[in-house]
């Protein structure tokens, strides 16, 4: 077993403080990503977790046994590193088999493994390649072999994809998730690509100023944005945010430019009168008249052509949003053009703390919204 | 950077000819001076064309001189410095760059203000502990007053007594420490990269097995350029040799030319031996030369093997 538990980690150099007391449980066998901007921290949380970096503060146990004064080699972790960390001097085969010569396995055996490893991520016929006579993929793929020959209880990798092209990216990608898949080890991967994230966390985290902004699902994280800084962060193009105001009724959210925005009831909750962030995706705003009358205008400068949909670029209460339209409308420009909100994707966010109020009320409104779709 | 202007191109070839030219006279003079007989190369106004007793006047300086022994010694010398200079500085290196602890900068400074400190200026107090090499510790000893407490319970003076004079050991010590090969290696050891050491870490290898299976094999064309300078520079000492040996068993060979060249002494008044000691600077010549050959191959297969 091989649960990762970190309890209020902290990490200073010197006086500055760059992670703030973490918590975080990382069940055995499941496959976590840690997601930020650059100098978050993800690294350094990481790097506590294997052990290459002193932890300043709180405590961090693998399997049940805290491993806070415990070398690198003594905590069972392999880590896959952003640029690939091979030994130059070393054929594939040293590279891969070097740990298993210090853990002072014979030769037969260290072979026969690193003759399995190989096979296992295609490097058979590379085994005598020196890693400077390999492609990036390849490299890759070495780094990744040398994590995988010590059976460990768990995986680190920090970046490993980020000098790759972006095709094979992808293709790694899937590998990793294979890889994971069959050997089930707890994994923690680092990146700050949204999309690597989504597609390989079975749980994500997302961190932002060295703490920790939201764990979750990455369909919750996405959903149900834990604040303002998640909600920007998470999506392509992020969250449209608006200033705005709740109503005294409570029905509606007033923007900037005094147009009223209908929200559903379960949102106002006591907030009647009081400035909030209203959060929409792109993909949740589309042209026409809203039913029942209450309708949105904003003004659009102009679209990106996706393929699979657009993108229009333009303000609403004198902020910049942008739609995601599938319909094919015709664009109009430079004129108020009538848009529409789906109610049930609508988030609040306080304007203070920029912390989730409610919202994405569930299935139920979904379904509303198809009905709405339909009316209109 | 390459210059198309032709004239520039020129100015180099010419600047470049003239360099090697400067370099060669000399050698080419000493090499003509070798191959006469003593009343050909005292001859005036002297001849530039060599002669045809070269053979003649290298067995001659070989046998007057006693290279053979010389030769040995010096080449146990050079080994020596060698091999301990590129291990101490190697070990030194790893110890500052590797290693967080408070006085790794003032070690780092201490070494590197040696470097201004060559053997021959402080070849007075390295003439005294080699003499006695123990005779700092005698004198902590007798500073702090241990000598004289055991003198008063025992009855016995301490006396710490480890001459280094006419041995191999004298020879050799005193030039292995090496300001410049620390930095050389230190220069080196910080571009190796974090990750690499890290993946090293993870992969359970010591720091010792680090240093040795991994730093030492990316070094290997650091550690032949040290070498080969290295080899070259003890191949050449002279006055620290000069000084600390008067047994000629242990003379090296620089000193031991210096004996050949003529003068009063050696000649007592009578015609300078040029011939002989020109050719004796031939056969001196020979071990560096070949060493730097040799090593420049291996230079050159290390540049074509880049690892990256
Ligand atoms: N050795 C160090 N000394 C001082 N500050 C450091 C050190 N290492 C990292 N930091 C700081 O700690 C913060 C977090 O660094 P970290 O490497 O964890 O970021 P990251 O989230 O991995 O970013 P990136 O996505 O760019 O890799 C940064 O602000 C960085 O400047
Ligand atoms: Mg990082």
């Amino acid at each position: 077993m091989a649960d990762i538990n970190i309890r209020r980690v902290e990490k200073s150099y010197g006086d500055t403080r760059v992670v703030h007391g973490v918590d975080l449980d990382i069940r055995d066998g499941e496959f976590v990503v840690i997601l930020g901007p650059s100098g978050c921290g993800k690294s350094t949380l990481l790097r506590m977790i294997a052990g290459l970096e002193a932890i300043s503060g709180g405590e961090i146990a693998i399997g049940g046994r805290v491993v806070n004064d415990l070398e690198p080699r003594q905590r069972g972790c392999a880590m896959v590193f952003q640029n690939y960390a091979l030994y130059p001097h070393m054929s594939v085969a040293e590279n891969i088999g070097y740990a298993l010569k210090i853990a002072g396995i014979g030769k037969a055996e260290r072979r026969a493994r690193v003759q399995s490893v190989a096979t296992a991520i295609g490097l058979e016929d590379y085994l005598d390649r020196r890693p400077g006579q390999l492609s990036g993929g390849q490299r890759q793929r070495v780094a990744m072999g040398r994590a995988m020959i010590r059976e460990p209880k768990v995986f680190l990798f920090d970046e490993p994809l980020s000098n790759l092209d972006a095709k094979l990216r992808v293709q790694m990608r899937l590998e990793i998730r294979h890889l994971h898949q069959r050997l089930a080890a707890t994994s923690v991967f680092v990146t700050h690509d949204q999309i690597e994230a989504m597609t390989l966390a079975d749980r994500m985290v997302v961190m932002n100023q060295g703490n920790i902004e939201q764990v979750g699902a990455p369909s919750d994280v996405y959903d149900r944005p834990a604040s303002t800084f998640v909600a920007s962060f998470i999506g392509s193009p992020p969250m449209n945010l608006l200033p705005g105001r709740m109503t005294e009724s409570g029905q509606h959210v007033e923007l900037a430019d005094g147009q009223h925005v209908p929200i559903p009831t379960a949102l106002a909750q006591g907030r009647a009168g009081r400035p909030v962030t209203l959060g929409i995706r792109p993909e949740d705003i589309r042209h026409g008249p809203a039913a029942g009358g209450s309708g949105l205008t904003a003004k659009f400068d102009f679209l990106e052509e996706l393929g699979m949909g657009r993108l229009f670029h333009g303000t609403l209460g004198g902020q910049d949003i942008i739609m995601h339209a599938t319909d094919k409308t015709p664009p109009v420009f430079g004129t108020a053009v009538d848009i529409a909100f789906d109610p049930s994707r609508l988030h609040l966010f306080d304007v203070e703390t920029g912390k989730r109020l409610a919202g994405e009320s569930g299935r139920a409104d979904k379904e509303q919204w198809s009905g709405y779709r339909a009316t209109a | 950077m390459i210059e198309r202007a032709r004239g520039l191109n020129i100015a180099t070839q010419i600047i470049l000819g003239a360099g090697l030219l400067t370099l060669l006279v000399p050698l080419y003079l000493t090499f003509v001076a070798a191959t006469q007989t003593l009343p050909e190369v005292n001859r005036v106004p002297p001849t530039f064309l060599p002669g045809t007793h070269l053979f003649d006047n290298l067995a001659e300086a070989w046998v007057r001189s006693n290279f053979g022994q010389k030769f040995v010694n010096t080449m146990i010398l050079a080994t020596g410095v060698v091999v301990g200079k590129i291990t101490v500085a190697a070990i030194t290196a790893f110890g500052i760059v590797f290693f967080q602890h408070r006085f790794r900068m003032l070690i780092f400074w201490l070494i590197f203000i040696t470097l201004m400190l060559p053997l021959e200026v402080r070849i007075v107090p390295t003439y005294s502990v080699a003499a006695n090499a123990l005779s700092p510790f005698q004198q902590i000893l007798d500073v702090v007053g241990l000598t004289w407490l055991l003198e008063a319970l025992t009855g016995m003076r301490v006396a710490l007594e480890w001459n280094l004079l006419n041995s191999y050991t004298g020879l050799i010590l005193p030039l292995v420490a090496t300001a410049t090969g620390t930095f050389l290696y230190r220069q080196f050891f910080m571009t190796i990269p974090d990750e690499l050491v890290e993946a090293a870490q993870m992969d359970g290898a010591g720091p010792l097995r680090f240093l040795w299976e991994v730093l030492i094999p990316l070094s290997r064309t650091n550690i032949a350029a040290l070498a080969t300078i290295m080899f070259v520079y003890s191949w050449n000492q002279y006055l620290w040799p000069l000084l600390i040996i008067t047994d000629p068993n242990y003379g090296v060979v620089a000193v031991e030319l210096g004996q050949l060249v003529p003068d009063s002494n050696t000649t007592g008044g009578g015609i300078p031996h040029w011939n002989l000691a020109m050719a004796g600077t031939l056969i001196v010549m020979v071990p560096p030369v070949l060493v730097v050959i040799f090593m420049q191959r291996w230079f050159v297969r290390g540049l074509i093997n880049t690892d990256k």
